[in-house]
């Protein structure tokens, strides 16, 4: 991301961090709000939490996991010089972000065709904290959801660069920092999974 | 620039990974389904940060970046969990 | 220090056509001091609509009653006046004008890590602009809830408050930036021989902001983008009705908030830091107390938000942790007075327009300050919560102080960028009518507040109209006193004599370069050899 005579490949990742820190901080706030639902309603959000499917969000954080994988390891193909490699394994992190907004276009169509969907007449006659669980629960999955479609442009974008050859083995920052961000979109999940699906007891 | 010869992960290594996160998934659906009490979130919490721990070390590369990248990461977490932490002391003590 | 000789000054400097013609070499440049430009114009208009603002509302409140506006516009112009006043003027301010402007020059860099993000940040800005402004024309009307935007009313107000959220939205994705590309620029382009403990205390104090923007500014993108979805989806995470917490948007709310108060004043103390040693031809007292402390009261401010909730129907037990680290934050603050004063002790004092404003704000902010204690002890905060003493108070510290160091930065580094060299005498005479004007305005918001009348008020009881009518007296002595400043820079900054490289004497690195700077800053990288205030070394003594 410089514009100078020099690249400062250091100074592009720490830029880069210092922009997740602030993604930390913007899902941190939900997640604020989620802790002091919790320990208020801690039997309505089991309640909540039970209605979610395992198997949907189970399913999800392997999607997302292994997207991981195939995004770092692009990266040590790209460096070894295996392009053709790296372009396969983003092509399937990509492919791992379509499966996961699939899924959750199932997930969330079935809530929303029982009636349980922020504003309905449904959640509103829940109980104060079921209402809560499902309000936070659409506006977390959903703002994840929108950093999941965010990271696959991204990801696709730095597809097209290694194409070009403008990201290559001798200066590869961008894919660095493109991985980076979809890690986040997974490590938020990675929390997302326990507090929303694996809420039973 | 002495960047261009920064340590290569194997992919090895980012398999062993991740092998270890299925396996912590696992570990974290099998532990919600006992009866812990208020404990059962500590638990899928602190699951999730070693969860978490991996991805950043080794996926995301920071167990090799030098000493400021680990100092800001720690300095922003511990950001957060002053927020929480004193939000808290609202919300736990109103009458 | 060493350094090549530029060519003989002809040109003037990056004001030379820029990479595309005309405006568009100014728009879409990614030098970091047309960009300060832009940013120093932009911001430099919101002040003034803002102040407009401020002149109309304290003209409402000429009498009781009616004067020249309904409540419900009167309760807008309010909202409206603080929306500019912070986001579009004192957050943004000192850093995106002069942190681009001089700090890359400071440590000798050619411009800052990102030129690209920078111009963004820019646009950005313009754009949370743009929408703020045109949600004063759309959907139901300019907001009327305060700047502070509080729940349920923000939720529930037929005003256009949606849109508003966004642009708040947007500004603070616009300062986000500004603090990711300084902070960088900080770490990985300092000039060698520009250690840690050489780096100019302005752009220390940048350095502390940068982190409060980078961490709280996300929280405030989270807290009005949930006002929105409460608004345009119906979630109800603050709404008793849906089982939400209505403090808990305050929370949200001042856990940004609060730090933001720090980015608005860790700059202005950063320009009076480099003011100071400059007009008492002394180095600075305590240069590591001063970096300390600025990074003490960074991170101090983020333990203290919920002293704006004291009111609010909070836990006792907030109440009063919250009450007691408020009182650690003014500690910092206090050793920075200190060592400013002891800087200036048996120094040799030239009372030139920047001093009289640095010294300005050492007095205003130190009033101010002593305030915020009153209001920081939830005791005395009882009483006087959402008074106009609160207004007097963070006037003092926001006016007094960081509009004050804006004034003062102005007058001290823009006879460098534009080469010319505005007239002392009148900036002095400005000075002395805005500071008049000031204390006649804020001092007289203090006691009336003291004596109980509300804030956010369009009418009050007729007892109070004789403070309210010599506080609006001395909003327009303090508006003749802006309008003579303004006036008097513009002509000196366009047609004014030549500057010099360095008028003032100074010993930091851009005072060593032509006014204009160069596009490119230096002919070559510089090597540092001496302190930012060792003047000896400089070989200015």
């Amino acid at each position: 991301m410089s514009g100078h005579l020099h690249k400062d490949y250091t100074g592009a990742k720490f830029g880069m961090w210092l922009f997740l820190f602030t993604e930390v901080l913007l899902f941190g706030g939900l997640f604020i709000l989620y802790g002091v639902y919790l320990a208020r309603y801690p039997k309505e959000f089991v309640m909540a939490g039970s209605q979610l499917n395992v198997w949907f969000g189970g399913a999800n954080t392997l999607v997302l996991l292994t997207s991981s994988l195939f995004v770092a390891m692009s990266i040590t193909a790209l460096r070894r010089g295996a392009k053709r490699l790296c372009l396969g394994l983003l092509g399937g992190t990509v492919a791992c972000a379509a499966i996961f907004m699939i899924n959750k276009f199932f997930e969330w169509s079935a809530k929303i065709h029982h009636g349980i969907y922020p504003g309905s007449a449904h959640l509103k006659e829940m109980l104060p904290g079921e209402m809560v669980f499902f309000n936070i629960y659409y506006l977390t999955t959903g703002l994840h959801g929108i950093h999941v479609v965010i990271g696959a442009i991204v990801l696709s974008w730095t597809m097209v660069f290694i194409k070009t050859g403008r990201v290559n083995a001798g200066d590869w920052v961008i894919l660095e920092n493109a991985g980076l961000y979809w890690h986040l979109v997974d490590l938020i999940w990675i929390f997302i999974f326990p507090l929303y699906y694996l809420i039973l007891h | 620039m002495p960047e261009e010869h920064a340590h290569i992960i194997p992919y090895r290594t980012f398999l062993l990974v991740w092998v270890a996160l299925l396996v912590l998934t696992g570990l974290t659906i099998r532990a919600a389904q006992f009866h812990f009490g208020a404990l059962n979130v500590w638990i899928a919490l602190g699951i999730a940060t070693l969860k978490s721990s991996l991805v950043v070390a080794v996926f995301m590369h920071m167990k090799y970046e030098q000493p400021l990248f680990k100092l800001t990461l720690l300095s922003a977490l511990a950001i957060l969990a002053i927020f929480v932490g004193m939000t808290f002391l609202d919300v736990l003590y109103r009458s | 220090m060493s350094r090549d000789l530029p060519p003989a000054a002809t040109g003037r400097g990056f004001f030379d056509e820029g990479r595309y013609p005309g405006i568009f070499g100014w728009i879409f440049s990614t030098d970091h001091k047309r960009i300060g430009l832009l940013y120093l114009w932009s911001i430099g208009t919101a002040f003034c609509v803002g102040a407009i603002l401020g002149l109309l509302l304290r003209l409402e409140l000429w009498a009781p009653g009616r004067t020249i506006m309904d409540a419900q516009t009167y309760n807008a112009a309010f909202t409206l006046h603080g929306v500019i006043m912070i986001f579009l003027f004192i957050i943004p301010g000192i850093p995106a004008a002069f942190g681009n402007l001089v700090m890359p020059i400071q440590i000798g860099a050619r411009d800052v890590a990102f030129p690209r993000l920078n111009l963004l940040s820019w646009w950005l800005y313009i754009s949370g602009a743009a929408l703020a402004v045109t949600a004063l024309f759309t959907g139901g009307g300019p907001p009327d809830t305060g700047w502070t935007f509080y729940v349920p009313f923000s939720t529930h107000t037929s005003t256009n408050v949606s849109l508003a959220t966004v642009a708040v939205f947007l500004l603070g994705f616009s300062s986000i930036l500004t603090g990711l590309n300084f902070i960088t620029t900080i770490h990985r382009l300092r000039a060698e021989g520009m250690t840690w403990m050489r780096i100019p205390l302005f752009t220390w104090s940048l350095y502390a902001t940068a982190w409060i923007q980078v961490l709280a500014t996300p929280v405030l993108g989270i807290t009005v983008a949930l006002v929105f979805a409460e608004r345009v989806i119906g979630t109800g995470l603050f709404d008793p009705a849906q089982g939400g917490d209505p403090i808990m948007f305050q929370h949200l709310f001042w856990i940004y908030s609060h730090p933001a108060v720090y980015i608005m004043v860790l700059p202005g103390m950063g320009v009076v830091s480099d003011i100071i040693p400059v007009f008492s031809r002394k180095p600075a007292f305590g240069y590591k107390a001063i970096v300390v402390s600025s990074l003490a009261i960074a991170f101090a401010g983020s333990l203290v938000w919920a002293h704006h909730m004291y009111t609010s129907g909070m836990s006792d037990t907030a109440v009063m942790v919250f009450s007691f680290l408020t009182f650690i934050v003014a500690i910092p603050s206090a050793i920075k007075v200190f060592n400013w004063l002891a800087t200036m002790y048996q120094g040799s004092i030239l009372l030139d327009p920047p001093l009289l404003f640095a010294l300005s704000f050492i007095l205003l902010f130190t009033i101010g300050g002593l305030t915020g204690l009153v209001l920081g002890s939830a005791a005395t905060d009882i009483h006087v919560h959402d008074t106009y003493f609160v207004v007097g108070h963070f006037h003092f510290v926001m006016f007094g102080g960081t509009g004050m160091a804006f004034f003062a930065a102005m007058h001290y580094w823009l006879p460098k960028i534009y080469g010319r060299m505005y007239d002392k005498i009148v900036a002095t005479v400005a000075w002395g009518v805005i500071f008049v004007g000031f204390c006649v305005l804020y001092l007289s918001m203090k006691v009336v507040g003291l004596m109980g009348m509300p804030r956010r008020y369009w009418d009050y009881v007729p007892e109070f109209t004789g403070l309210n009518q010599l506080a609006t007296i001395g909003s327009w002595i303090l508006a003749i006193g802006l309008v003579l400043m303004f006036v008097n820079l513009i002509r000196g900054l366009f047609w004014g004599p030549p500057a010099g490289d360095n008028p003032w004497g100074g010993a930091t690195l851009e005072w060593q370069i032509p006014s204009p700077p160069p596009a490119e800053n230096f002919d070559s990288d510089p090597v540092v050899t001496h302190g930012p205030y060792d003047f000896k070394k400089a070989g200015i003594l």
